[in-house]
């Protein structure tokens, strides 16, 4: 017997969101073992890392697209239904960027340079630690739910949101002495790589980015 | 009246089948909001249905049973042949009780209320005249319907509010749960008790003075929040599914506020739904004895016990499977927001109660829920399904009252057939 009362009850996004963002975070994470795989020169290793990134990202893509055909228009809910979208968006984000910069990386076999390896290194493992605060604070909206969005559950999630700006800041400013760094050594090295190499750099950093806007439609969705 | 025992023994058996219909499938809608966030079990659920559905009938559905005994109808239009009165009244009985049956099956959401009165009116129509009908209180029963559903949804958002604003909005949710869960209970248990003795009592031949009600309702209050709070005390903090706030053992401390809602839902659902099955009962016993129509007789209890008994039986044979059903699938609502919706659903049904209109339980608590979201308390409702049910609503008063019409003529064919 079908009933009706129980059918009142949508099926809630939360628990779906929340495993996305942990997927798009695990998939952020490879590019750490992929980079130091590219600086100790070992390919087969690198292989692995981007068939890691290729599934995990394929994983979120499809849970993102389970997750919009599960939030029909008829919703209602504490929050408005694009604003969940918008955050879906951005965490799918994090894991598209990572497969970008994992394709060019094996696509152009890319080489590091030897004085900027370690700064590169650095600004790799600071734009997967804003991904990694990103899912911090998806792993709250749970919690938030059950507060209403209100209260100190609230002002928690703002101070790790507050957090990850910090971390992301901290990415831009290592972003920008990679680039002088690069700068330096421009002559010396085929042009056409030095381009890849700014391509690449700036696609690491679109990473930390897109945790950041995470943050960002979090924040938004404790303004209502 | 010559055939007095037939009629009674007819009107017995539809009246317990309507009961019986209302413990199966009704009661689940009350009961599954409690198991499906896990403050009862469903034997514990069970058991708290039987007694309380059954309080609620005996001790506060008289004034619903009135009305649909004899408010809807205008005795006078039929004082000429009260046989009409007594094929109608079986007729209603039998077109809303088979209407029930079909849309359960169906899974449709219907309201037991709107298709027994649907059947009364429709009879009322075609078999005596359109002037029959009192249609001054079906417009304060169609209101009702409308107002109730509101009044539970505004009561339920400013309880949940209320919630969130004392204890889980705040750094401390587990000590403030602990305070000021027992003043919520204090508050459910006050609340029915006083509306009850006021109003639903003197059925069952009881009366009181306005300051001893309130010092009953006081007395009960109090005593059920102290055994919320020796229970709310005993509950140990869980280590494993907490977080910061520790939310999950402030959903248990809720969850023994939602046993004390649970059992005033029940006595809510009782009071309003019993009748009906057992006031179309009543109006054929008090016809068939007297052989007039809208003699002042006082309600017979027995007929309120009847109800309640037909509620159990229902609930003992089908009612376990359908609260189970439909709890399974309830388990979005917490503790904290079931008994938000619960309260104010219990505390409007048992109001309305007391002023004798029939209204529909289930609905009423759909619109408690539906304030609970607004307070955004719940994580996502189905506006599709809400929509459906109230269009469901519509439907069921011109599909009770066919249904009522076609019973009619052939229970008077057959009837009249009859050497009694």
């Amino acid at each position: 017997m079908a009933n009706y009362l129980s059918g009142i009850f949508g099926s809630s996004p939360v628990a779906p969101l929340q495993q996305h963002m942990d997927i798009a975070y695990r998939c952020a994470k490879q590019l750490i073992p992929m980079f130091e795989a590219v600086v100790e020169n070992d390919w087969a290793a690198v292989e692995e890392c981007r068939h890691r990134i290729r599934d995990l990202e394929s994983e979120a893509d499809e849970m993102k697209q389970a997750i919009r055909s599960s939030l029909p228009k008829s919703l209602f809910m504490p929050v408005p239904r694009e604003d969940l979208l918008e955050l879906l968006l951005v965490q799918d984000r994090v894991a598209n960027r990572a497969k970008d910069v994992s394709g060019l990386v094996v696509g152009r076999k890319m080489e590091l340079p030897e004085p900027i390896t370690e700064p590169f290194i650095k600004f790799v493992r600071c734009s997967v630690a804003a991904a990694k605060q990103a899912r911090k604070s998806v792993r709250e909206l749970d919690e938030l739910f059950e507060t209403g969005f209100r209260g100190a559950e609230a002002k928690l999630v703002e101070s790790m949101v507050a957090e990850l700006d910090r971390l992301e800041s901290e990415s831009d400013l290592l972003q920008s002495e990679l680039r002088s760094g690069l700068f330096k050594l421009e002559s010396d090295l085929p042009p056409v790589h030095v381009m890849f190499l700014y391509k690449i750099i700036d696609l690491t950093g679109e990473v930390a980015d897109y945790a950041e806007r995470v943050g960002r439609r979090l924040e938004l969705l404790l303004a209502h | 009246m010559e055939g007095e025992y037939i009629y009674i023994g007819l009107a017995a058996i539809f009246g317990l089948f309507m009961a019986w219909g209302i413990g199966a499938n009704d009661v689940a809608n009350a009961m599954a909001t409690s198991v499906g966030s896990r403050a009862l079990t469903i034997k514990q659920a069970i058991l708290v249905a039987a007694i309380f559905e059954f309080a609620g009938a005996v001790l506060a559905g008289g004034e619903v049973t009135s009305t649909i005994r004899k408010g809807i109808i205008d005795a006078a239009s039929v004082s000429e042949s009260p046989k009409i009165l007594i094929y109608g009244m079986l007729a209603a009985l039998a077109a809303a009780g088979s209407w029930l049956w079909i849309a359960s099956r169906k899974g449709w959401p219907v309201s037991t209320t709107h298709s027994i009165v649907g059947a009364i009116v429709g009879f009322a129509i075609v078999g005596i005249g359109i002037d029959a009908v009192n249609w001054g209180k079906i417009g304060e029963i169609v209101a009702s319907w409308i107002i109730t559903p509101m009044i539970a949804g505004l009561a339920a958002y400013l309880i949940y509010s209320s919630v969130q604003l004392l204890i889980i909005g705040r750094d401390n949710p587990l000590e403030r749960a602990r305070r000021y869960v027992p003043v919520y209970i204090f508050f459910a248990g006050f609340t029915i008790t006083l509306v009850t003795i006021f109003k639903g009592l003197k059925h069952a031949g009881l009366t009181l003075s306005t300051q001893d009600a309130y010092l009953v309702a006081t007395a009960i209050g109090l005593l059920i929040a102290l055994i919320g709070k020796f229970f709310i005390s005993r509950i140990q903090v869980d280590e494993q599914a907490d977080r910061r706030f520790h939310f999950a053992t402030v959903e248990k401390v809720f969850a023994v506020l939602m046993v004390v809602t649970a059992c005033g839902m029940a006595f809510a659902h009782g009071s309003n739904d019993v009748a009906n099955a057992v006031g179309p009962v009543a109006a054929v016993i008090s016809i068939a004895q007297s052989n007039m129509v809208g003699q002042e007789s006082a309600l017979p209890l027995a007929v309120l016990f009847l109800g309640g008994i037909g509620i159990i039986v229902g609930l003992a044979t089908f009612g376990r499977h359908v609260i189970a059903t439909v709890g399974s699938k309830i388990t979005h609502l917490t503790p904290s927001r079931g008994f938000a919706a619960e309260l104010a659903a219990a505390t409007t049904i048992v109001l309305a109660s007391s002023t004798g209109m029939p209204i529909s339980t289930t609905q009423t608590l759909v619109g408690a829920v539906l304030g609970v979201g607004m307070a955004r308390g719940i994580t996502a409702i189905n506006l599709a399904v809400v929509n459906r049910i109230f269009i469901s609503w519509v439907i069921t008063i011109p599909a009770g009252a066919i249904l009522a019409i076609i019973f009619f003529y052939v229970l008077k064919t057959v009837l009249e057939m009859t050497p009694i």
